[in-house]
């Protein structure tokens, strides 16, 4: 099982004839994912011929994607219910509303530097319709051994009971890495900016509704309530065991930590109220993620046993 | 970006909120001619520093004259408001005020969206307001895509209780001040206090703005706000390498991929440093996503040019960015400082190309580096290193 995105997605690559669109085109390609096209108005009804790259690292098979100069034509001609978003930040927005116009379910926006208001109405926007909106400024989303929308590395682990969701992309690889031989369901990635479209408590709750997914990781940093208020979440409508894990205790005030929404504000969205939180409500908040990793293989494994 | 009083004020003409006649100025000599110029008549001294409280902190006088004005730049130029240093005046025309309110406009984060603040009782700072007269303090949630229009903006003042006399204009104020946020791309626009002067006008005599950093590329105007002065040399050096650089107080450099993995880094350092003489992270760097062998290098650079630095860590999550080149360049980097490159070098790489990454250092065998193959252990070996 899996959520937002399984094998029989079929994704479509907005900014996809870019340096970025392209490469990360040719990579979820070679992952498995079934990606039916791009979209580009200036380039409609031109091909893109893409090389695959087995496994091993090997040459595959080449891949010719239709580029279309719309969202609702390549819904329309190829099915597709997921668009993957690499267009640059003047241009986002607008790439954002037309998928959304189109009534695309699922919208993964990887592009980094959005403007807030940007993000906003983009997210009241999907909000109203029935889009959801993943990011922006985030690696995407990947349920291993089926398919990735986005650019998390699809080598890294295979599928298996845990279900991660987290602010912070190369986090997610780090703990994809450290319990690789047990496996993922699904992984969020959900973005760093200050305003995204799915947040901890919409995976959280989609975590909890999927039987597979055994134990859930939750990555949090700095900035805003974010965890906080997923820790009220868990205490009313989780069971599934969560693990938690929040970057920026040496953070110091006022001063933006790369990402955009990863800053302290007076007494404001610390790393030390985050754990706070979670602990309050019987959440383990791991201090390294190695440590992290040993406690989700502490739960995991009591579960078994259980 | 976090703006100055008097670069927050410039952008009131645009959108018509009335504000007083000020001018900002850098000494002394040049606030008493100011003062001179905007009289006759009493003027206020405002201390230009970027963070609240500048009141409390005496940073804010009236002068009576020039004189006096004299007597308050002197004592104001220079003092230092909670760690910054003030460089720079206001010199305003003072008003009399009949009553002080209070507005603001910022990004709700929580509710994805803006929330509008207004108090009917103004002039003291928002924290105490919301505190201490929670009653008076009126919140709405503002529709981002329906916008703050003069009906919301009417209902919102009517439910703070100004008084009817001066409820229109307030109202007129708050939708002025929204078609500011959206229209500079703002995050938070404060007016505090927002003051009815003595003959019946209302005139904004602070200003309290955010802009939103992203949104620089559609205002081209607002580069001219940029603090370059308060920025150390390794800032504006990191700056200008396009990279992410945050310098903290510790003696361990600190550059990764990532801005969730390098905070976590500085996390783990902090913790090592604990069992090592309580020494604590340098810096936060993030060289990105994706990054060349030339980002690593310009990073490098910059970590080994701080003098607190005693040693450094670089820790590197493979995912997109390949552990061969932040591997080449560490060589480049080294190779490029010479004799300068003195401090010992911690790298910790793993995921994509971590094999070619660690031969490219096996390779190199640079007397300054030393492989770990974990975070932790990286973490701790960096701060024993920097311990002695």
């Amino acid at each position: 099982m899996a959520i937002f995105l399984d094998s029989t997605s079929r994704v479509i690559v907005q900014g996809m004839t870019g340096a970025e669109g392209i490469k990360h085109t040719r990579l979820m390609l070679s992952a498995g994912t079934r990606i039916v096209g791009g979209v580009n108005p200036r380039k409609a009804g031109q091909t893109v011929d893409v090389d695959v790259v087995r496994p091993d690292g090997s040459p595959g098979a080449t891949r010719s994607l239709p580029v279309f100069g719309t969202v609702a034509g390549a819904m329309a001609d190829t099915g597709a219910n997921v668009s993957v978003v690499f267009v640059p930040p003047a241009y986002a927005r607008g790439a954002v509303i037309e998928a959304i116009d189109a009534a695309m379910p699922l919208v993964v926006v990887i592009t980094e530097g959005i403007p807030v208001a940007d993000a906003v109405d983009m997210v009241a926007y999907a909000k109203a319709r029935r889009t959801r909106i993943i990011g922006p400024n985030c690696p995407g989303i990947i349920t291993p051994g089926q398919s990735g929308a986005g650019i998390t590395p699809a080598n890294i682990t295979g599928p298996g009971p845990l279900g991660l969701v987290s602010k912070s992309g190369t986090l997610t690889y780090q703990l994809m890495h450290e319990l690789r031989d047990v496996g993922f369901s699904t992984c969020i990635g959900i973005g760093g900016d200050p305003v995204v479209g799915t947040t901890h408590i919409d995976a959280l709750a989609a975590f909890e509704a999927d039987p597979e997914t055994r134990a859930i990781i939750m990555i949090g940093e700095i900035g805003g309530d974010a965890e906080e208020r997923a820790a009220e979440f868990i205490r009313d409508h989780v069971t599934t065991p969560v693990i938690a894990y929040i970057a920026g205790f040496t953070a110091p005030e006022g001063k933006t930590m790369g990402h955009a929404g990863a800053i302290v504000s007076g007494s404001a969205g610390t790393a030390q109220a985050k754990a706070a939180a979670l602990g309050a409500v019987g959440v383990p908040v791991a201090t390294t993620p190695r440590h992290a990793a040993a406690v989700v293989r502490e739960v995991i494994g009591a579960r078994a046993k259980g | 970006m976090d703006l100055y009083e008097y670069q927050a004020r410039s952008l009131y003409p645009k959108y018509g909120i009335p504000t007083t006649d000020a001018v900002v100025v850098g000494s002394v000599e040049e606030a008493v001619d100011a003062a001179i110029k905007l009289g006759p008549g009493p003027t206020v001294i405002k201390a230009q520093v970027t963070v609240g409280g500048r009141g409390k902190a005496g940073g804010v006088r009236v002068a009576p004259d020039a004189g006096a004005a004299r007597v308050a730049a002197e004592a104001i130029m220079g003092m230092t408001i909670k760690g910054h240093t003030v460089r720079r005046l206001m010199v305003a025309r003072a008003v009399d005020i009949a009553a002080e309110y209070y507005a603001s406009l910022v990004l709700d984060r929580a509710n994805r969206g803006y929330l509008a603040l207004v108090s009917a009782q103004g002039g003291i700072d928002i924290e105490t307001l919301a505190a201490e007269r929670r009653d008076a303090l009126v919140r709405a949630e503002i529709d981002p895509l329906a916008g703050l229009d003069a009906a919301k903006a009417n209902a919102l003042v009517a439910s703070a209780h100004f008084a009817p006399a001066v409820a229109g204009q307030v109202a007129e104020v708050l939708v002025k001040l929204w078609d500011l946020m959206r229209g500079e791309d703002a995050t938070l626009v404060e007016v505090n206090p927002l003051a009815l002067t003595g003959d019946g006008r209302l005139m904004a005599l602070d200003a309290k703005i955010t802009l939103d950093d992203n949104a620089a590329f559609r205002h081209p105007g607002h580069g001219e706000f940029a603090d370059t002065e308060d920025m150390g040399v390794l800032e504006a050096k990191a700056k200008a390498a396009g990279l992410g650089y945050v310098k903290l107080d510790g003696q361990v450099g600190v550059i990764g991929n990532g801005a969730g993995l390098v905070m976590a880094t500085l996390d783990v350092v902090a913790g090592a440093g604990e069992k090592h003489g309580g020494v604590r992270p340098a810096n936060f760097l993030d060289i990105g996503g994706g990054a060349s062998a030339e980002v690593m290098a310009d990073g490098l650079g910059i970590i080994l040019g701080d003098p607190q630095v005693r040693s450094v860590l670089v820790n590197v999550f493979g995912g997109i960015t390949a552990c061969d080149e932040v591997a080449r360049g560490i060589v480049v980097a080294v190779g490029l400082l010479g004799p300068a490159a003195d401090k010992p070098i911690v790298v910790r790489l793993d995921g994509n190309a971590v094999d070619a990454g660690r031969a490219i250092l096996a390779e190199a065998d640079l007397p300054q580096v030393e492989m770990a193959s974990a975070m932790d252990d990286a973490a701790d070996l960096a701060a024993q290193l920097a311990s002695v």
